[in-house]
């Protein structure tokens, strides 16, 4: 039962978070818009101009935007079908009784909780360098020649690296979910002679399709702004093979000052990533709900 | 109910889990084991390195190199200043939602989610430029800021969803017996809010370390945190794959040890309560 005196108190309680992040949303967004209109180049201060659309004609015109935008969506894509196949099939796999259960499971959550620099580095340095990496070892040792990763599969390299950074994301997401499953309407499927793949197919994967969703939705929000790994393997390169719109824009703005440019690719970034938000939100408010 | 199970169906499935459970696990394995051994062991072939001797050389090394105890400070600093403070300010909002709820609270959590949604690079430019005019750029201060407001969203949430669970019969009951609105928080919310309070903070310390857009974009050298330290080895000198591994696992060790306590509390406020 709430009074007035409540109702005055809870709206003083929840304002400052309130401004806080509608000042966050509104002024550097704010910012970039206008921005995004500007002929506007770091090396030249003072010399900014009104240049309507020209920017982001530029920026979407550029060879270098049609790639990143197929490297972001490669990136999203293929990190979505290792993590979401993998995390079912680790999930299913760790939901079976076996001993050390508790010490597999910390095994597989590890990864999640490694700063972005330093998964990329190890797996630059101590696993896809072509002469020190464990891989180039083994390959030497069964009489291959050594493969140099990020120089000739750079994209598929980076897919790699963040899919084990959020493998155990997905895992322990899907585990958690398999654990609330029905166990006796499993088991009566199971004496009315249902094998493991009418059981999988028909309660398990649409007991998990929820969960599955969330999964999609949240690490979408994640791996559109993937940039820690690229920047610290390959720069983006060779060319722009490794490119993604995130890298794009932060190249555009701070390694060649252009602000104007930049920032119209900032905006491009937000659109892109509110289509994916819009999805979540519905779910999210669903769950809301009940 | 137990479930039937073969004896050979719990053997493959005990080698199964435990081998790829080793396998996922293996790079973080082989950098502790590289971080103790010689610059000249640790590019050998595996075999090799794993016979070599052990040494703490390359852990006194980081220090040398650079001041490897002011990043790991920054990030303590970071971590925990953004995460203090955005509990500040989160607690009373997320109190206030969860048990006077007004016709547009729903409306007003969507929204605070929705500014999550923004990717961060849609507000680099302006930010970068700010920080540069207010003298802000390297500063631990700007950037426990930025990392307060960008996990401002998911700690409101988190705490909503604990505070939410908080039975409302328990505050008529304190009511009816005279408890004034002070009272009721210091004795009856409290008590009840701090589990919930304390895994947001473990998760919202977790996600702030790890932060590597900002802490990347903003820092160089003074108020760098280790994500910008360890980045500072993608230029290779050298030898350098034992220090890069001593340096690598004592930045990852302490949240490597929070993350394990926090699986549970990990899996509900990364999902924004929408699996529990």
């Amino acid at each position: 039962m709430a009074t007035e005196q409540s109702r005055t108190a809870a709206r003083l309680m929840v304002s400052p978070a309130v401004i806080l992040l509608f000042l966050w949303m509104i002024v550097p967004l704010g910012m970039t818009i206008y921005f995004s209109f500007l002929r506007y180049n770091l090396l030249m201060p003072g010399m900014e101009s009104w240049a309507g659309f020209d920017n982001y004609y530029y920026f979407l015109a550029q060879p270098a935007f049609t790639s990143a935008l197929i490297n972001t969506l490669l990136l999203v894509g293929g990190v979505l079908l290792i993590t979401v196949v993998g995390g079912i099939a680790l999930a299913l796999l760790l939901d079976q009784p076996f001993k050390g259960q508790g010490v597999v499971r910390v095994m597989v959550i590890a990864p999640f909780f490694v700063m972005p620099t330093v998964s990329a580095l190890v797996w630059k340095n101590m696993f896809m360098n072509p002469v020190n990496g464990i891989f180039a070892h083994i390959a030497k040792a069964i009489g291959v020649q050594p493969f140099d990763f990020l120089s000739h599969a750079p994209l598929a390299s980076i897919i790699l690296i963040v899919a084990w950074s959020w493998l155990p994301f997905a895992t322990l997401i899907l585990l958690t979910a398999l654990q609330s499953l029905d166990r006796e309407q499993m088991e009566a499927a199971e004496m009315d002679g249902a094998n493991w793949i009418n059981r999988f197919v028909y309660l398990v994967l649409p007991h998990l399709t929820r969960s599955i969703t969330v999964v999609v939705l949240i690490q979408t929000i994640f791996l559109l702004s993937v940039f820690a790994e690229i920047l610290v393997t390959t720069n983006g390169g060779p060319g722009t093979a490794s490119t993604n719109l995130p890298y794009l824009v932060y190249a555009q703005s701070l390694l060649n000052f252009d602000v104007g440019g930049g920032s119209a690719g900032g905006i491009i970034a937000v659109i892109l990533a509110n289509i994916v938000a819009f999805f979540l939100m519905r779910m999210i408010g669903k769950n809301l709900e009940t | 109910m137990a479930r039937k199970t073969t004896p050979a169906k719990t053997a493959v499935v005990t080698i199964a889990a435990w081998t790829i459970g080793f396998l996922i696990f293996f790079p973080i394995l082989w950098i502790i084991i590289l971080s103790f051994k010689t610059e000249g062991d640790a590019i050998k072939s595996p075999l090799q390195v794993l016979t070599s001797g052990w040494t703490l050389h390359s852990y006194a090394e980081v220090q040398t190199r650079s001041n490897y105890a002011l990043h790991f400070w920054n990030s303590v600093i970071l971590s925990l200043g953004s995460t203090v403070l955005a509990l500040v300010i989160a607690i009373p909002a997320a109190w206030a939602m969860a048990f006077v709820p007004g016709k547009r609270t729903k409306d007003l959590l969507m929204w605070m989610l929705s500014t999550k949604m923004m990717p961060a690079v849609g507000v680099l430019v302006p930010m970068y430029l700010l920080f540069r005019d207010f003298g802000l750029l390297d500063s631990r201060i700007g950037l426990v800021v930025v990392l307060t407001l960008i996990n401002l969203p998911i700690v409101i949430w988190m705490l909503y969803t604990y505070f939410k669970e908080i039975p409302g019969e328990i505050l008529e009951a304190a009511r009816m017996d005279g408890a004034g609105l002070k009272s009721e928080i210091l004795y009856v919310l409290t008590p009840m809010a701090v589990p919930g309070i304390a895994s947001t903070l473990l998760l919202n310390i977790i996600l702030a370390w790890n932060e590597a857009f900002w802490t990347l974009q903003l820092t160089t050298k003074n108020a760098a945190p280790l994500t910008q330290f360890i980045a500072s080895y993608s230029s290779p000198e050298g030898l350098f794959y034992a220090k890069l591994s001593a340096a690598s696992t004592m930045a990852i060790a302490p949240i490597l040890i929070l993350g394990w306590f926090s699986q549970k509390q990990l899996v509900r406020g990364l999902t924004f309560g929408a699996v529990k």
